[in-house]
């Protein structure tokens, strides 16, 4: 469901982010749409994980704003707020780019633990769930109906009682992205999802992105190396190196723009004129499928 | 060792020559060590300083180690060193099922047996005192479980609690209620004061709660060991409160208002029995039990409610807790507060049984038991922590009884004294064998097809 009139969902506003002397962002604007496909790519180091914590809320910015907006309309300010309250009032999710799964959980107490602030409330904050209230075990019901919605998507059902900690790297990654939906969040964000993963799979985890965001209300913001993927499902992608923004745009734009050929191939100033040869050898090896 | 590795490289043929050799080694170690703190006893005789040897003991003691390292030498060092080859595939699952087809029996069994024992035990003062002392601890440690086991949150403080409801017995039973209430309400005070006494120590709780939760690990366990020795500290010293380390003799605990006494208003008259001492403690001894029970089902449940799940997903990974929107500060402060609040529960019931309550009771070394019940257990294992409950306790009795190390000691030992001893070589040999505790293997909460227990390796420890 891409709405045509594109509305910003979020919008990053001069965020800078240091540690000690080394500034990790700087002065980074951006704007991801509603119900989109937002990239954000770079060489390694460049920024782009720290960026996502600021948004998340585990860092805060040392300056800059961040400001996600609801559907309804409701505003929040993303770097005044704590992370678990961005992540249950703001309704972002996110995963991690090292996995960070209940390793001694099952794959389906995974997911419940995702629901938890909507199966808090209906434990009556655990008092009524003690006395064994019949709202609460209805709760549960929904909850482990969610869950097993998800684990259809991700295909994961015939493993939903197995230990998280003994599944394949690949439903690994799968697995944190259900987790992460199962907050039924509006703004997604990815970390490297398709870090390890073989071609079939990330062909697979294309599929799996793309019907997320078409049969989700949720916008979704990647972090890749896997070129891909990037090409393949984003709508708009945003190009950090050092910490700065180089490029913004369409994928094809990106693509052909000489900033993010230089920052991925390391060319001189000097040697432009190599790079219309450059940009043929980037599109050869990212495979022109957007 | 070198030996050890030679061996195990020939997976399963022994290497006898160095196998020899290394028995060689041990016994010319121990023979250095045991020549002159075994062979000789110094014994002060009317007249004179004589020694005695005692060369019979020595080889006793020598062949005994030589065993041993042989027969490690053959049935254990001997094995292929992969534990995780070994462990993981063949052997899990094979363990699994025999584990979970008694799974479900042990625990009926056990609490079948505990309503049974005061029966079984033909109504004898002892065992009955001993079943008291050991679900006492049970209690204790399921408690101390959910702080420590479940949300992975390490405790040293855990008796601070235990004293907190100890101490509100005390002083609302002798002090307040006959202030408040007058006379009349003190038969009754035991069964007022138990919810308040849980209630003040799940408060404590949180007040601790609050200043150490952003601390993690051994900070943490610092912290709230320091917050016990307060505690502590305050009992001995604010003596116009607590009556300082002199204590507080309470009052017994009554059946529903009936006093266990010999007059025509007691607990035997009322049900035309005969009077005996012994209806007391078989009183006290449901008391534990059901106290004990409570706690188990209590924390039973909240395991499979959110606040539950969120403690072990705390305990599994808390930055992923915080990107699900989960409060870990707050979760962190219930599994605190629940957790003292058992053991406010306990502190209530012990002095109760005691009939005195004195800071002595509650020096570090209960918290440091406890402790070490629910690591023997298996962290976050309810059934692990009975048996270890038995293990543990059940020795310190047994010490009790021990007189026969008695001729090896210097004059004026107990062998009381060496039950800690003991008790820390246990734990290394756990450590050692079973790193993980008796019961390793997490049950999950919910399941959709079948319930297959978690194996250990997988279950994190918590960072504190
Ligand atoms: N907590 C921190 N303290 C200090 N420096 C940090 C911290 N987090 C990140 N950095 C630094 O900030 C820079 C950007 O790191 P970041 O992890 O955001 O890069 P990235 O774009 O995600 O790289 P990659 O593709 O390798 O994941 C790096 O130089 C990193 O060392
Ligand atoms: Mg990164």
């Amino acid at each position: 469901m891409a709405t045509a009139n594109k509305t910003p969902v979020l919008t990053v506003e001069h965020v800078t982010m240091r540690f000690g002397g080394l500034t990790a962002v700087s002065d980074l604007s951006f704007e991801a749409n509603r119900n989109e496909i937002t990239a954000l790519i770079g060489p390694n180091g460049a920024g782009k994980t720290t960026v996502f914590n600021c948004i998340t809320g585990f860092y805060k910015p040392t300056e800059g704003k961040i400001a996600l907006r609801h559907a309804d309309g409701s505003e929040f300010l993303l770097e005044r707020m704590d992370d678990f309250r961005i992540a249950q009032h703001a309704k972002v999710a996110r995963t991690f780019q090292n996995i960070r799964l209940f390793s001694g959980m099952t794959v389906l107490e995974n997911l419940m633990v995702a629901q938890h602030n909507k199966l808090m409330v209906a434990s009556g904050y655990t008092v009524a769930g003690v006395l064994g209230s019949s709202h609460y075990r209805r709760a549960e019901k929904d909850a482990i109906e969610l869950a097993k919605a998800w684990l259809e998507k991700v295909r994961l059902i015939d493993r939903a009682d197995d230990p998280a900690g003994d599944l394949p790297y690949g439903d690994q990654r799968r697995l944190e992205i259900a987790r992460a939906m199962c907050t039924e969040p509006r703004l997604l964000c990815l970390d490297e999802p398709a870090a390890g993963l073989n071609p079939r799979e990330s062909e697979e985890l294309n599929k799996l992105l793309r019907a997320i965001r078409s049969e989700n209300d949720v916008s979704i913001l990647l972090i890749e190396h896997d070129m891909s993927v990037v090409m393949g499902i984003s709508d708009h992608i945003v190009v950090l190196d050092y910490g700065q923004k180089i490029s913004d745009g369409t994928p094809h734009h990106v693509k052909s723009d000489p900033a993010v050929i230089r920052a991925y191939l390391g060319v001189d100033e000097e040697e432009e004129e190599k790079d219309a040869l450059a940009a043929k050898a980037v599109a050869e090896a990212v495979g022109d499928q957007a | 060792m070198a030996s050890q590795k030679a061996s195990a490289a020939k997976a399963g043929a022994y290497d006898w020559p160095a196998i020899i050799k290394d028995l060689l080694g041990t016994a010319f170690v121990s023979l250095l060590i045991m020549v002159p703190i075994v062979a000789y006893k110094s014994v002060i005789t009317q007249y004179s300083l004589v020694l005695v040897s005692r060369w019979t003991e020595v080889f006793v003691i020598l062949a005994l180690l030589l065993g041993v390292r042989l027969f490690m030498h053959l049935f254990v060092w001997n094995r292929a060193p992969s534990p995780v080859a070994a462990d993981a595939k063949p052997a899990g699952p094979a363990k699994a099922s025999l584990s979970e087809r008694i799974g479900p029996w042990v625990f009926p069994l056990l609490v079948a047996v505990a309503f049974a024992l005061p029966f079984l035990a033909g109504f004898e003062r002892r065992p009955i005192d001993l079943g008291i002392y050991i679900l006492t601890y049970v209690m204790l440690a399921w408690g101390l479980n959910i702080v420590v086991g479940l949300a992975g949150l390490l405790d040293l403080g855990y008796v601070a609690f235990y004293a907190v409801g100890a101490y509100a017995y005390a002083l609302l039973s002798t002090v307040y209620f006959p202030y408040w209430f007058g006379d009349g309400m003190v038969p009754w005070a035991f069964y007022i004061t138990l919810p308040i006494a849980g209630l003040l120590a799940a408060l404590w709780g949180v007040i601790l709660g609050f200043p150490v939760l952003r601390l993690r690990g051994d900070y943490l366990a610092i912290v709230t060991l320091a917050f016990g020795e307060i505690i502590r500290l305050v009992l001995i010293n604010w003596f116009d409160f607590t009556n300082g380390p002199q204590g507080i003799t309470v009052p017994k605990a009554t059946f529903f208002g009936l006093p266990f006494k010999a007059g025509d208003d007691g607990f035997a008259a009322f049900f035309g029995i005969e009077h005996n001492r012994i209806h007391y403690y078989v009183f006290l001894y449901y008391v534990i039990l059901l106290l004990a029970l409570l706690t188990y089902f209590v924390t039973n449940r909240l395991r499979r409610l959110p606040i539950g799940r969120a403690w072990e997903a705390l305990r599994e990974d808390e930055i992923a807790c915080r990107s699900l929107g989960i409060n870990t500060t707050n979760t962190k402060l219930t599994a605190f507060a629940i957790g003292a609040m058992f053991g406010g529960f306990a502190g209530c019931f012990f002095a109760t049984r005691q009939g005195f309550v004195s800071p002595e009771s509650f020096v570090f070394i209960e918290s440091a038991i406890i402790l070490a019940i629910v690591v023997l257990g298996g962290l976050g294992s309810q059934i692990g922590i009975v048996f270890a409950a038995i293990a543990i306790m059940g020795s310190f009795e047994l010490f009790r009884e021990l007189s026969v190390f008695q001729e090896y000691l210097p004059e004026g030992t107990d062998p009381v004294h060496f039950r800690m001893l003991a008790v820390g070589l246990a734990m290394v040999l756990m450590m050692r064998f079973r790193p993980r505790g008796f019961v390793t293997r997490r049950q999950p909460t919910v399941f959709l097809k079948e319930r297959k227990a978690v194996s250990g390796d997988l279950v994190k420890e918590g960072h504190g």
